[in-house]
């Protein structure tokens, strides 16, 4: 079958481990205040088979080393899941690490499928309340943390990340209330804060559309070094 | 036998000249990580800042500290110059002070004049006078040259040539003054040219015979070279500091007397090794006193300068001298050649801050300790000063005592030279085909003459059958042109130590080149994908094109536009084999600009790629700036395709990326490189130059170049402090593509 694709990237370093290559599918069912990719979401696409991104994964091979692989990102690719699925089936054949980047806002037999063949699920846990995820995100707090569950059911290796935006959620109550969330969780093998940047502006501006986070400041590195602390 | 061979292990190196039988038989493999290294000592760092201040002086004074403009370079000609006399472990200098330039007319004498007169000086009457009665090179190659050469010299289409000063890209082997001494390689070659006198006096004999007087003469100078500074080189050197003493005298005397554009040290830090461990297992030499030593050579070869125009830093920006040492890599045992010395050169990147020189090569092996390649990303990562190069693909060819000359030219060390070739204009060529053989930049005919291409839209076919035509006369061009050039440097610019330092019967390269090779294939590519219209001026010459729709860009992997450029390579020297050379040099190709591909983008107008008349080319095999969609990996697969045995004097590629494109921490980031350097390599691609920093960094220097007087980047095969570029260059390095995808 045909994915929706926005784009490729050759050399990801920070959406899973080691050296890999993204795959950015278009479409999301959610409205995040901060997104950085609205180009993704909302922008142009191209249709390719899992076979088509499959040859050219493979092409990069020879940079993954031995920690390295894809990641498959968006948008959100759980739209996509029997796309993924297959995608991730044809890698995992080859040794290839497969690695899912998703907010973890829906499930169903798709995805029940999908999430068996990631060796890692890169969980956006974006909010720690209801309230926030409801004004920020658009959906309700308990769909990502279903999906921790579901994870959690099949010990499938999960790295929970978070933004924080200074002003809005970089408060230590607020790190401590996602601790509360994750807690007791065996899959989870890392939780990484995510500094909330205002880079994706220009494409905003070129998409005609307003950024919902405009009013906010960059996060420093020296509020996510403190935020560290209390995880 | 000498007591200075004491605990080493015997070999057939004790026998005959052979450097690479004593490495194998001697060297300590090092397989672990960098935390034996030593920093600096007071005595080290009190040195760089006396050497540091000179610097500073060096730049408020325009980039030269003082010109010499009574005395013509030789080994013997200056009195002996130091730094600080009392506190130097390693000593000499070019003139008889640090940084002061010698001038060197042997390649011609309007280079010194006006490079004399570019700085504030004047050259002496006295050297005026000697040399009215002197054939130099640059006066021979103009008595031979043709006026079609001179045709595609002038117009820029092959540029670059070592026509008017030192060839280079010759690399003597300098360590065989430290093993054997200066005494023993006299009778060694006076053995070889008695039996020289024994065949028949072909027109080769009776050349390499009075080429064999020359570079015995020239040892012998080089022994007086050294009493000049209280050294006795003719018996070998004893222990690690003479080892390093005597090894750098050889290269000292190289370039006092010759001043090639690109003069390598050659694979020299595992060989001192065998030197250092045996004073540390003696109890002569610590881990610091090695370093020291270390740290002392390659300052002095930081004081290395030559006397050029400003024409040549428009081709060569950045004063380089491509002191080029070739670490690391692996025998073809399948040891590792990486040795502790290894790390302490890399480590004079930390003790001495980073620098352009000398120019650190790490031949890079799949199967290298993880210690050492983990060491070199991440001083990679912090200085932005070392290139890499693809041992597994060169091995097979060199063997596994060969070095790089320049930026990527292997050979085997004293037993291999090349004839440097510069390049050609390839989108030129291109242009100049449409135009049936006519130039209207600079108003010149020249090559085949046909009608210009009358066509609405140019098509493929019809452009590509013209374009072989005028390749094939450029070729052939070229080739002639070289000869003519190397016959008149032996005859009159002959590198009589450098050439004493190799056996006496070498193998000979000749290195061709090409530029904006991006360039021509996005154009090709544009003329296939696309339509593409030529704009024509009153007189019917194309002088501009108008390219509608979509077409495939080198540096995206994608096979449709790549294989243009590898069928490019492959094609052109396949042409270049058909017309013989001097001296029977096999034919080699470079895809390498240095910092050429401003200057040769300036004098080409308009290609069908949408590049504008005068905009820089990219550097070496680069992908035009900007035009990658795909990431940084998939840059570094197109360029891979470029086949290495087509391009065997090497292929190069120079990247940058943001240091948050390679991983959050330090760590990860020196990790990251590894892999992607692994994987780059693991497809048979030759060369990677890698800069990690940001176009913010670079801005800034460019705005208060005084402000970053050490940043060093990474150019095309060589590193450069930023500030010695040129205003242009510095422009063209910050417009290059930066990764910065995340």
């Amino acid at each position: 079958m045909k994915g929706k694709i926005h784009s490729f990237q050759s050399l990801g370093t920070v959406d899973g481990p080691g050296v890999r290559y993204i795959v950015f599918l278009h479409g999301c069912n959610l409205h995040c205040g901060y997104c950085h990719n609205p180009d993704v979401c909302h922008g142009e696409y191209k249709e390719y088979t899992a076979e088509e991104v499959f040859r050219q994964v493979k092409r990069y091979r020879t940079y993954f080393g031995k920690d390295g692989g894809i990641t498959v990102s968006g948008g959100e690719p759980l739209l996509q899941a029997e796309f993924v699925r297959e995608l991730f089936t044809l890698c995992k054949k080859e040794g290839i690490h497969t690695a899912l980047d998703t907010s973890g806002s829906l499930w169903n037999k798709d995805i029940e499928k999908l999430v068996d063949v990631c060796d890692l699920v890169l969980l956006d846990l974006k909010m720690t309340d209801e309230e926030s995820y409801q004004a920020h995100v658009g959906c309700s707090i308990q769909a990502p943390l279903r999906f921790l569950d579901e994870l959690e059911a099949r010990s499938i290796p999960c790295w929970i990340r978070h933004v924080v935006v200074a002003g809005l959620n970089d408060t230590e109550e607020n790190i401590g209330k996602l601790k509360t969330l994750t807690k007791n969780k065996a899959c989870i093998q890392k939780t990484e804060l995510l500094p909330f940047r205002k880079l994706c502006i220009p494409k905003y501006k070129n998409m005609g559309l307003p950024f919902p986070f405009e009013m906010y400041e960059e996060t420093s590195e020296e509020t996510i070094n403190r935020l560290y602390r209390v995880l | 036998m000498t007591s200075a061979w004491n605990n080493f292990k015997p070999g057939v190196w004790q026998d005959t000249i052979d450097v690479r039988n004593f490495i194998q038989s001697n060297y300590k493999p090092y397989e672990g990580d960098a935390s034996f290294l030593a920093g600096p000592t007071a005595r080290t760092t009190a040195l760089m800042e006396k050497f540091e201040s000179l610097l500073k002086q060096e730049r408020e004074n325009g980039g030269v500290l003082d010109i010499d403009t009574e005395t013509v370079t030789s080994l013997d000609t200056f009195a002996a110059g130091y730094l600080d006399k009392e506190n130097e472990l390693i000593v000499g200098v070019q003139t008889d002070a640090p940084l002061k330039r010698a001038v060197n007319p042997f390649g011609g004498i309007r280079m010194s004049r006006q490079a004399c007169e570019s700085y504030g000086y004047k050259l002496s009457d006295k050297i005026e006078n000697e040399f009215h009665y002197r054939t130099t090179h640059n006066d021979g190659v103009f008595r031979a040259y043709t006026p079609e050469m001179r045709a595609v010299r002038k117009m820029g289409l092959i540029t670059g040539l070592p026509d008017a000063y030192g060839r280079g890209r010759i690399i003597g082997d300098y360590r065989r003054v430290a093993l054997y001494g200066v005494d023993h390689l006299i009778a060694e070659k006076e053995k070889d040219n008695e039996a020289l006198g024994k065949k028949h006096m072909t027109e080769e004999t009776i050349k390499l015979r009075e080429e064999m007087y020359r570079q015995i003469s020239f040892l012998n100078k080089l022994k007086k070279m050294a009493e000049i500074y209280g050294y006795d080189i003719s018996k070998p050197a004893t222990n690690a500091r003479e080892a390093v003493q005597w090894l750098y005298f050889a290269y000292l005397g190289a370039i006092k007397e010759q001043n090639g554009a690109a003069m390598s040290l050659g694979r020299t830090a595992t060989f001192l090794d065998i030197y250092m461990e045996r004073d540390i297992a003696n109890g002569t030499l610590t881990e610091e006193g090695a370093q020291e030593l270390m740290d002392d050579f390659v300052m002095k070869l930081r004081m290395a300068r030559h006397l050029r125009t400003p024409e040549y830093n428009d081709l060569f920006g950045g004063d380089p001298m491509w002191i080029t040492e070739a670490l690391g890599g692996q025998g073809t045992d399948g040891r590792t050649l990486v040795t502790k010395n290894t790390f302490r050169m890399l480590n004079t990147l930390y003790n001495l801050g980073p620098a352009p020189e000398p120019n650190l090569t790490v031949l890079w092996s799949q199967n290298q300790p993880r210690g050492f390649a983990e060491f070199c990303a991440e001083v990679s990562v912090k200085t932005n000063s070392i290139q890499y190069e693809n041992d597994d693909v060169m091995r097979p060819i060199y063997g596994d005592d060969y070095a790089i000359a320049c930026c990527v030219s292997a050979m085997k060390v004293g037993k291999q030279m090349q004839f440097f070739g510069a390049r050609c204009n390839l989108p030129k060529l291109l242009l100049l085909a449409l135009n049936g053989g006519y130039d209207p930049v600079n108003d010149i005919h020249v090559g085949p003459q046909l009608e210009p291409v009358q066509d609405e839209y140019l098509d493929f076919d019809a452009v590509m059958d013209r374009f072989e035509d005028y390749r094939a006369w450029l070729c052939k061009l070229y080739v002639n042109t070289m000869n003519i050039i190397h016959s008149m440097h032996d005859k009159y610019a002959y590198e009589k130590l450098q050439m004493a330092l190799h056996d006496t019967e070498v193998e000979r390269f000749m290195a061709f080149g090409v530029a904006g090779l991006s360039v021509i294939t996005d154009s090709l590519s544009a003329i296939k994908f696309a339509k593409v219209r030529p704009i024509r001026n009153e007189a019917g010459y194309i002088v501009d094109f108008e390219t509608e729709g979509e077409f495939p860009k080198f540096g995206n992997d994608d096979d449709r536009v790549d294989l243009i450029a590898k069928h490019m390579v492959e094609e052109v020297i396949g042409e270049l084999r058909k017309t013989p050379t001097y001296r029977k040099a096999i034919h080699t190709l470079s895809v390498l600009t240095i910092t050429s591909n401003v200057v040769y983008g300036k004098k080409t107008a308009a290609t069908p790629d949408g590049r504008k008349a005068g905009e820089p080319f990219a550097p070496g095999a680069n992908p035009m700036h900007n035009r990658e969609a795909n990431g940084a990996l998939a840059s570094l697969n197109s360029v891979a395709k470029l086949p290495y045995l087509a391009c065997r004097d090497g292929i190069s590629n120079t990247f940058s990326i943001v240091p948050a494109s390679l991983g959050k921490t330090g760590k990860e980031q020196a990790r990251n490189l590894v892999t992607i350097l692994d994987g780059y390599f693991a497809k048979d691609a030759h060369h990677i130059n890698v800069n990690v920093m940001t176009k913010e960094q670079l801005m800034e220097a460019y705005e208060n170049p005084d402000a970053y007087p050490n940043l060093t980047i990474r150019v095309s095969g060589y590193a450069v402090n930023f500030h010695k570029l040129s205003r242009e260059q510095q422009k063209e390095v910050i417009s290059r593509t930066f990764h910065v995808d995340l």
